[in-house]
């Protein structure tokens, strides 16, 4: 059976069958006889068949889409991290720029810290140990610096040093004076003033760091030795308890404190110092630190910051190994004959102050 | 690879679930990528999701072998599809990609044939949107969900089926005509 006159969409409708497959396998061979017969038939059959063929995918693939669409939303609602993601993005975008930012400014912190000496400072401010000096003068020294300043603005060589006061004694009678080494470290020129206001120039014959004790000597002729000194110097360890007390100078006038020696050993457990519970201040560094009978037992250089009433004197004992050590050239025929007649013996207290304040001088440092 | 090709034949056949594994698996190194490059998490997710489509596209066509892992695969065609959305309207980008030039070139064919198959689908798509009913129905019934002319006949109330016949035919030819006029 040849069916030549068939109408287009006759053909589609049979070519349709043959492609759902409804065609029984005697039609199916018809068909395609058909089409080998008519080429022209066959070439929309093809192009049905793709047409057809791609509809298919059409839908298949919209329809992917879809499930793809809900999967997605499903995925996403289950694994986005809850909302603050704005930030969490931003962090994510910015982690390793900060990361860097951060080691950067660390090093550079540390770096400067470090190249201005910071932690030079800090250690010496770390420690808990305050020397006694006072710094007569920061508040005036800080303007006459900036009147200097204003006046002479070409004049820079007019600069105000610095200025210290502290404590010494008399310890020989031909113008030897004890003081603290950290008074007079870094000192253009030392003076001493007794408590009648005389003022003597001092040269500084001998220095000893560790000891932190400088050996000074009146140089100036107005000075005239004295007749002797009142006091002797204790060469054994004094006991713990005993009464002591001392005369110094943080401020312009003598000021007297007294207390008990409460430890033997001094800071960070020094053996040449005693520790005392004595108030003192900054002023009181050198000054010396006398028993009831009126005996130096040792001369006073420091506190402990924070712990109330620890200050601590160092010993006879590092006085007398220190003027041992002298050289012979440096005392220039003027030997250290420290006196053995102690005349404050049996005084009272408030005379043995009279007596004893005439060999106990402010040191100012210039 | 096994678990690839599994994934793959889900995906050919339209499972959720080969969907839903392609996710846990792949879609977290490719977020991290794009998060990493200047994207959100939004961006992200539609990058891979057009990947998918192009790995959709892949798979489905009759020639497809699957010559690298998934894995490969999906990474390629995601970073390739971000550096293009990150270029957008910038000539600079083929002078970028110079390097591992072998690897981009697959995944440029992949993703040209994509596009150009995603052209082809929205314009199928468009054609059958722009029939209108009943012929949209007539013809999705009969030649995509295979519904009998017996049935269709009935449910559009035609008197017979020779009448549905005719009206299929015309509807066929109304269609062949938007399609092939654009």
């Amino acid at each position: 059976m040849v069916m030549k006159t068939l109408s287009q969409q006759e053909f589609i409708e049979w070519a349709d069958a043959y492609l759902r497959g409804e065609l029984s396998s005697e039609d199916r061979l018809q068909f395609e006889a058909y089409c080998v017969a008519n080429p022209e038939k066959a070439e929309l059959f093809t192009q049905h068949k793709a047409f057809v063929a791609a509809m298919n995918k059409t839908e298949a693939r919209a329809n992917f889409k879809h499930n793809l669409n809900k999967v997605a939303q499903n995925y996403h609602k289950a694994h986005t991290p809850k909302t603050p993601t704005k930030v969490i993005n931003l962090w994510d975008r910015l982690k390793l720029n900060a990361a860097v930012a951060a080691a950067i400014a660390i090093v550079s912190v540390f770096s400067t810290l470090w190249l201005t000496g910071y932690y030079k400072n800090l250690k010496k401010t770390t420690s808990d140990y305050s020397a006694l000096r006072r710094d007569m003068n920061t508040v005036k020294r800080n303007v006459n610096a900036q009147n200097a300043a204003i006046k002479n603005i070409n004049n820079e060589k007019d600069r105000e040093t610095m200025h210290y006061g502290a404590t010494g004694f008399m310890i020989t009678k031909n113008g030897y004076v004890v003081t603290n080494y950290h008074v007079i470290t870094g000192a253009d020129s030392v003076h001493l003033q007794n408590h009648k206001g005389e003022s003597f120039k001092a040269g500084i014959v001998y220095t000893n760091p560790e000891k932190d004790l400088a050996i000074l000597h009146i140089s100036d002729s107005t000075f005239k030795s004295v007749k002797n000194i009142p006091y002797t110097f204790k060469r054994d360890d004094s006991d713990m308890g005993e009464d002591v007390y001392t005369i110094g100078f943080p401020r312009d006038e003598a000021v007297y404190g007294q207390g008990y020696l409460s430890s033997s050993t001094g800071y960070a457990g020094d053996t040449l110092a005693y520790q005392i519970s004595i108030p003192v201040n900054p002023g009181n560094s050198g000054g010396p630190l006398l028993d009831k009978d009126g005996n130096v037992i040792g001369i006073i250089s420091g506190k402990q910051k924070g712990i109330d009433g620890a200050a601590f004197a160092i010993k006879t004992k590092a006085l007398i190994e220190t003027l041992n050590s002298i050289p012979a050239d440096s005392l220039k025929g003027k030997n250290v004959v420290l006196n053995n007649k102690n005349a404050l013996n049996n005084l009272s207290r408030t005379d043995q102050i009279k007596k004893l304040q005439d060999y106990v001088y402010i040191v100012k440092v210039y | 690879m096994q678990i690839d090709s599994g994934i793959i034949n889900g995906i050919r056949e339209g499972d959720n679930l080969a969907i839903q594994q392609l996710y846990q698996l792949h879609f977290p190194p490719i977020a991290k990528m794009i998060i990493n490059n200047r994207g959100s998490r939004e961006e992200a997710q539609d990058v891979f999701q057009e990947t998918v489509m192009v790995l959709y596209d892949k798979i489905t066509r009759d020639d497809f072998v699957l010559s690298s892992r998934l894995q490969t695969f999906l990474y390629a065609v995601s970073k390739r599809l971000w550096l293009k959305h990150l270029t957008r309207g910038e000539a600079k980008y083929h002078k970028d990609l110079i390097d591992n030039h072998e690897d981009s070139l697959a995944t440029e064919e992949a993703i040209e044939d994509h596009e150009a198959i995603e052209a082809n689908f929205t314009h199928m798509e468009d054609a059958l949107n722009g029939l209108g009913e009943p012929c949209k129905t007539i013809l999705r019934d009969f030649y995509i969900k295979g519904k009998s002319m017996a049935a269709i006949c009935e449910k559009f109330g035609y008197t017979n089926t020779d009448n549905a016949k005719t009206q299929k035919y015309k509807c066929l030819q109304r269609l062949k005509k938007i399609f092939f006029k654009k």
